[in-house]
């Protein structure tokens, strides 16, 4: 019968545990984020050059281009191999976002439209919204009473 | 009959008469795959889910361990399994299938060895002439069960594991040849408070290590009475561990004769982080690899050690540890 307590495991476990390699994790992120961000740039100039969109503007198209290139990416199961190399670099942008929604709705296809992807589609990015929508609000609201308080 | 604290013996020789295993596409491009009796080309094997798919898995490596042994469903007296999908639908349906009295069985990755022991105790107290006993898992089904959906992009860390495609099923008979199963052990369940989903290894090794040790003292036998210890899906950090935690107990298994079946799998470039998991991954290998090498007398006896993680994705995010379990099952050539 094992002897070993629990203190005692958790040390050893944490020898053995393999590291996430950190910084190349963060190098990585950075040059892939970084490159979407780019993409994006590049697709906001093309709206403006050859549509009539200035740079006020040019955000929601450029968004939902690189959420339609996120679900093609996605779709065709490449978006999910880019991630396990960027990490954050590929979750951070919209894309990321786009890839959540765009998974569970591939994911839960098979329980039908309206229980599987209707119901599962905003599983991972729900709370995304939820936390974002949430968070505006109480920024709002302190700079309102700053503003009402003739601080700024 | 019992031995020890948590021990069986057999001594009426049941005898593994038959197995056939089965694989989907990334096994076949993995170390095993010329070993494999049927390898699949698509992860959806032409059913309309993953989880339907993981359920054909099942009925073509039942199918085929029943054709080797030149038998039909008929005359096998029980089928014992099982799988991690949500109310094991995968294992009922294909019990649906063919019919054959079943027991369904969950003990997450350990199923297969906890299967193995119980179809051994029925014929060698000769309730049934052949029971047919394994474990298969699906990639994908099992991903969503119990992370993202598959095309999500998490990236997962260095000790994460790969879940099999594949497994394995066997027939254990009263009679015929083929290599014998000579002692089990059942594990009790251990939680030495690990809790990170991604690193399976570690709170699996433990469990592994209490049976290896209550197996060896239930049966007074060494360690070095075995030529080999395989172990399912520990992968690299759970195999290193369980050598740590057994050599503080003066047990010194080298690791020339540890062999995890997670680790057997895929090649080097293959990328499966730590090795592969799942309930198929001990059969993958036992069955196409092990038994063979039982059969040509390359191996005379082997100690199977499954460990499983009997963790869900609720008891994760309701920030429980996770409690494991293994069990061993000793298997040796015929005349031995």
């Amino acid at each position: 019968m094992l002897t070993t307590n629990k203190q005692k495991y958790q040390q050893l476990a944490t020898e053995h545990d393999k590291k996430r390699p950190l910084l190349r994790n963060c190098i990585r992120a950075f040059l892939v984020g970084g490159t979407i961000c780019l993409i994006g740039q590049c697709i906001s100039f093309f709206y403006m050059y050859f549509f009539d969109f200035t740079e006020q503007t040019v955000g929601d198209p450029t968004t939902a281009t690189l959420i339609f290139i996120t679900m093609i990416l996605t779709g065709l199961g490449i978006y999910d191999k880019i991630a396990q190399f960027a990490g954050a670099g590929s979750a951070v942008p919209v894309t990321g976002f786009g890839n959540a929604v765009i998974s569970s709705a591939i994911e839960h296809r098979s329980e039908g439209f309206v229980q599987g992807v209707g119901a599962n589609m905003f599983k991972l990015a729900g709370s995304v919204i939820l936390f974002g929508v949430f968070s505006a609000f109480v920024i709002a609201l302190i700079k309102t009473a700053l503003i009402n308080l003739g601080v700024i | 009959m019992k031995i020890g604290k948590q021990s069986w013996i057999f001594s009426n020789k049941p005898i593994i008469t038959s197995a056939a295993t089965v694989g989907g596409p990334f096994e076949g491009k993995g170390k095993l795959a010329k070993d494999i009796d049927l390898l699949h080309k698509d992860l959806y094997m032409n059913q309309p889910s993953y989880e339907q798919a993981h359920q054909q898995l099942i009925e073509d490596a039942t199918k085929l361990t029943v054709q080797k042994a030149n038998l039909r469903y008929d005359n096998i007296d029980f089928f014992i399994s099982g799988d991690l999908i949500n109310q094991m639908t995968p294992t009922n349906f294909a019990a649906r299938t063919h019919k054959i009295p079943f027991l369904g069985l969950f003990n997450a990755c350990a199923t297969s060895a906890g299967g193995l022991a119980l179809a051994a105790l029925i014929i060698n107290s000769k309730s049934g002439n052949h029971v047919i006993t394994g474990a298969v898992s699906h990639n994908a089904a099992v991903e969503k069960q119990f992370r993202y959906p598959t095309e999500y992009g998490a990236q997962k860390p260095p000790s994460a594991q790969w879940t099999v495609t594949g497994g394995g099923f066997c027939i254990v008979s009263q009679a015929g040849t083929g290599p014998v199963i000579t002692r089990a052990t059942i594990g009790r369940v251990m939680d030495l408070n690990q809790s990170d989903p991604f690193n399976m290894g570690a709170a699996m090794a433990p469990a592994a290590a209490d049976t290896i040790l209550s197996h060896l003292n239930d049966h007074q036998l060494s360690i070095d009475h075995y030529d080999l210890i395989v172990t399912g899906d520990l992968g690299a950090i759970g195999r290193d561990l369980l050598i740590e935690l057994l050599k503080k107990e003066q047990i010194d298994l080298q690791k020339d004769k540890l062999v995890d079946a997670g680790l057997s799998i895929y090649k080097e470039d293959q990328n499966v982080f730590s090795g592969g998991s799942g309930a198929g991954c001990s059969t993958l290998y036992l069955y196409s690899k092990i038994i063979a090498d039982l059969n040509n007398k390359k191996l005379n006896r082997i100690l199977l050690v499954a460990t499983g993680a009997l963790l869900s994705p609720l008891s994760t995010l309701q920030k429980q540890s996770i409690p494991v379990i293994a069990h061993a099952v000793a298997i040796e050539s015929e005349g031995n």
